[in-house]
């Protein structure tokens, strides 16, 4: 058993514990908690008035009987009687009691509060800094309305002790983000700022997290903080290694104040001032200069504390998002880890080049770096550097490279964890359009999905590529040749049978003329898949049927006797009988004409609807969008419609003949045309993907 | 101009200290979770970071959060803080904090810490308050534990 201290013993404590340890059983640990439990309640409810020393043993018992696991019902008012100690020990114990377990007993809390402010009146910095503690730890709304005004008074006195001001600041923190209404910082404002000039480093780490919570939700009133911190880093950064003794960690000054003032920073933009600018410039300068230098040590710790500095100094060059000079080299600086050999590194260089992707200035310099990204998607051996590679691919990609980094990421597809394909497939489709110059690499590539990761395509991916090879005549053809191709495999997925289907129902014609995609090809290779699937997937293979009948009168009879067959007209799904049923009617009463007409080529698809046009919608409700900004909504329309005279058409539903309706509404009316609503599906699958990212190694 | 991480959630969301087979032996929590979500944080917390190696970052995704951890010995020290903040710096932040205690207790073991848990509260709040850093300089810390432990 190890030394108990000297101080205050508690041998008693020490051989309780010792017990618990020492059962053999979870049986044997019951049954000694509850012979202590007996013990100390009879202790407690005993005619002998406790002494400090044996309440405060009793009372550490507790919380570590609850500690344990148990719940713990009694002791709360024997914790509540320590804080009225005069002794720090016995105080301790009953604030940890209270801080761990929680009452909301009103008159225990009014006894509470009782306590804390004859602490925080004591002038005893100990006392003092327990009370704080308590309440930073507690943080009650009956806490902040007894205290909330008294803390900022204690935070600034000019007699208050260092260590006091760390943890009134900090308690103040904890009141604002519970209690913000009761946190009136108005005539506080000033000198709270001024805490950045304490020479008590501490004091200056605890004020600064204060402070720029302050300044997030008040940046006006706390903007004189900037110059402040510009000065303070200054004096950070450039310090020789002997100044900042107790703050240095392994030859890096100040570290965590060093970020802590960076973060601060990234809650103003760049400094109007033109001297304080230039500083901060040199600052930033002189922190990307040591990135540079030889180490002054090879411990792990001097690296990660200098490249914490160095990653938050990025971080503001990022959020700037100003300094050309700068951007180009961090990203630099970056691409130096991508081949560190720490994958700490390599991961946060992948991340940060992310957000560099996306700047104007940096963009170009972020791309020189593709091939090693590529690499790291496929040799990285922790699944979360991979995606950040893969994220990082996503956010460079452009016209430039477009082609080769979705050819890398449907390749990593083939072999990525399953929790994450889904938010691959979106990112593939999303670049795929974005960037598609040939529509039929477009649909190579949303095909090439279904075929890899079948699974993981949802519907707005597939409906989106229906949607675009209806809309644009040059890709037809191809398309139903591609589709006819990918449907000849033995195993191909559902997604890709409703694809085929649909795109053979609609120009399957444009591949009849070759016998080996003849229409009676055609439609056995459909049908030949029909009984594998599920019955939305059937319900649109029996619409592709119908429109074969019309494209093709050579296949009408061996269609109909498919459709006259007893496990279509009896089926026992409802819809799949109503089909059968009309469809077969249709097909023996309507003239060729008739048919045609009924039958006819899907219009193009609604323009896509503008996003503003839809966050519109969503916040005020159908009705509230004028006819000025439907007419703008119109004229947004996207390069997918790029039929020639097929484009801007506006077929709605309710103007076509009641067959066709029926296949619209059965299909794809309700789809709002937009890669947007791809990319909003992303966000939710990232945001998922989040929480369930630990089931990936 | 983005403003970084939710404002009003404490940046550190919770501490925990476990060994290899579950059992926790410091849990300090920042954000209000009722006594059967932090048993079930616990226990994924657990999960997540002792499957990880040598090959893996210090850093994980862990719901809306991510968690910096370090392994000692048979001790896992984990620090749940918002997405967006820095991982070197509270990976650092750990490496202080068991300096500390490695002083503090004399080459510390993981007994140290059970017998002693009341302790270690105290010191994590010397470094930790309101799930933000409160100080970072290892002497002032340590001349602090040093003075508390002689008084009665």
């Amino acid at each position: 058993m190890p030394a108990v201290s000297k101080g205050d013993g508690m041998r008693g404590l020490a051989v309780f514990i010792s017990d618990i340890r020492n059962c053999k059983s979870k049986e044997a640990e019951i049954k000694r908690i509850n012979k202590e439990l007996a013990n100390i309640r009879s202790k407690f409810k005993g005619d002998k008035a406790l002494d400090g020393y044996s309440k405060k043993k009793y009372v550490c018992k507790l919380l570590f009987i609850f500690l344990l696991g148990h719940d713990i019902d009694f002791g709360h008012m024997e914790a509540v009687n320590l804080l009225s100690s005069n002794k720090y020990t016995e105080k301790q114990i009953g604030y940890l009691f209270i801080s761990v377990l929680v009452n909301s007993n009103s008159e225990l809390i009014r006894l509470i509060n009782n306590a804390i402010k004859n602490d925080l009146s004591s002038r005893n910095p100990t006392f003092m800094c327990l009370a704080l503690h308590c309440i930073a730890n507690v943080g009650s709304r009956e806490m902040a309305e007894a205290f909330a005004g008294e803390i900022p008074r204690i935070l600034v006195a000019g007699d208050t002790m260092d260590s006091v001001k760390q943890s009134a600041a900090l308690c103040l923190l904890r009141l604002y983000k519970t209690s913000p209404d009761l946190v009136l910082m108005g005539e506080w404002t000033s000198r709270v700022v001024h805490l950045l000039n304490d020479q008590h480093m501490g004091v200056v780490t605890a004020a600064i997290s204060l402070i720029t919570c302050l300044s997030q939700k008040n940046p006006d009133e706390f903007k004189t903080c900037v110059s402040l911190a510009v000065s303070r880093l200054s004096r950070i950064v450039s310090s020789a290694s002997t100044d900042l003794q107790d703050y240095t960690y392994y030859f890096v000054p100040a570290p965590w104040l060093s970020c802590k003032l960076l973060r601060l920073l990234q809650c103003y933009p760049p400094p109007e001032d033109g001297a304080v600018k230039g500083r901060l410039v040199e600052c930033l300068e002189t922190i990307l200069n040591k990135a540079q230098e030889p180490p002054k040590s090879k411990k792990v710790q001097h690296s990660n504390a200098k490249n914490a500095i160095l990653f938050e100094a990025i971080s503001l060059i990022i959020h700037y998002d100003s300094e050309p000079n700068l951007l180009v080299r961090a990203c630099n600086q970056l691409g130096q880890f991508l081949q560190h050999r720490e994958t700490n590194l390599r991961y946060l260089a992948l991340e940060s080049m992310c957000t560099l992707a996306s700047s104007e200035f940096s963009h170009e310099a972020v791309k020189t770096h593709i091939e090693t990204v590529i690499n790291a998607l496929k040799t990285e051996r922790d699944v979360s550097v991979r995606q950040r590679a893969a994220d990082l691919l996503y956010a460079m990609c452009d016209r430039s490279n477009a082609k080769q980094i979705v050819a890398e990421m449907l390749s990593y597809l083939e072999t990525a964890d399953y929790s994450i394909r889904e938010e691959m497939v979106l990112k593939v489709a999303i670049l795929a359009e974005k960037y598609a110059v040939d529509y039929s690499w477009y649909v190579d590539t949303i095909l090439n999905l279904i075929r890899i990761a079948g699974d993981y395509v949802s519907e707005e991916v597939w409906y989106r590529v229906i949607q675009i090879v209806i809309n644009r005549d040059d890709v037809q053809g191809y398309a139903a040749k591609t589709v006819f191709e990918a449907l000849q495999a033995p195993a191909c997925h559902e997604n890709m049978v409703k694809v085929g289907g649909y795109i053979l129902g609609e120009f399957g014609n444009l591949i009849a003329g070759d016998p080996r995609s003849s229409p009676l090809v055609q439609f056995n290779l459909l049908h030949s898949k029909f009984h594998l699937c599920s019955v939305p997937t059937r319900a649109l293979l029996l619409s592709a049927y119908i429109k074969f009948i019309n494209l093709f009168p050579e296949t009408k009879s061996t269609i109909q006797e498919v459709l006259r067959s007893d496990s279509q007209i009896r089926n026992s799904d409802v819809e799949l009988q109503q089909r059968a049923v009309e469809y077969l009617k249709l097909s023996s009463i309507a003239s060729t004409d008739v048919l045609a007409t009924v039958l006819e080529e899907m219009p193009p698809f609604p323009e896509r609807e503008s996003s503003i046009l839809a966050k519109l919608k969503k916040k005020k409700g159908p009705g509230a969008v004028s006819v000025n900004e439907l007419e703008e909504g119109k004229r947004e329309a996207g390069e997918l419609n790029g039929g020639g005279e097929r484009g801007g058409d506006t077929h709605s539903p309710t103007s076509l003949p009641l067959f066709s309706q029926t296949t619209i509404t059965h299909s794809f009316s309700h789809i709002i045309s937009s890669s947007l609503v791809l990319e909003d599906r992303m966000q939710n699958v990232v945001k998922n993907n989040h929480k369930q990212m630990f089931f990936c190694f | 101009l983005r403003i970084k991480g939710n404002s009003m959630e404490s940046k550190i969301r919770f501490i925990l200290i476990q060994n290899r087979a579950g059992k926790t032996r410091l849990a300090k929590w920042y954000m209000q979770f009722d006594d059967d979500e932090k048993q079930k944080l616990i226990e994924e917390v657990h999960a997540v970071v002792t499957v990880r190696d040598a090959k893996h970052t210090n850093f994980v995704e862990f719901r809306n959060f991510k968690i910096i951890y370090r392994r000692y010995a048979g001790l896992y020290f984990c620090i749940c803080v918002d997405v967006t903040d820095n991982n070197l710096a509270y990976l650092e932040a750990i490496h202080n904090f068991v300096e500390v205690l490695n002083e503090y207790f004399h080459n510390v073991c993981e007994l140290d810490l059970v017998f002693n848990f009341y302790k270690v509260y105290t010191v994590v709040d010397e470094m930790f308050l309101a799930g933000e850093i409160r100080e970072t300089s290892q002497t002032k810390v340590l001349k602090q534990l040093l003075m508390l432990q002689s008084l009665e």
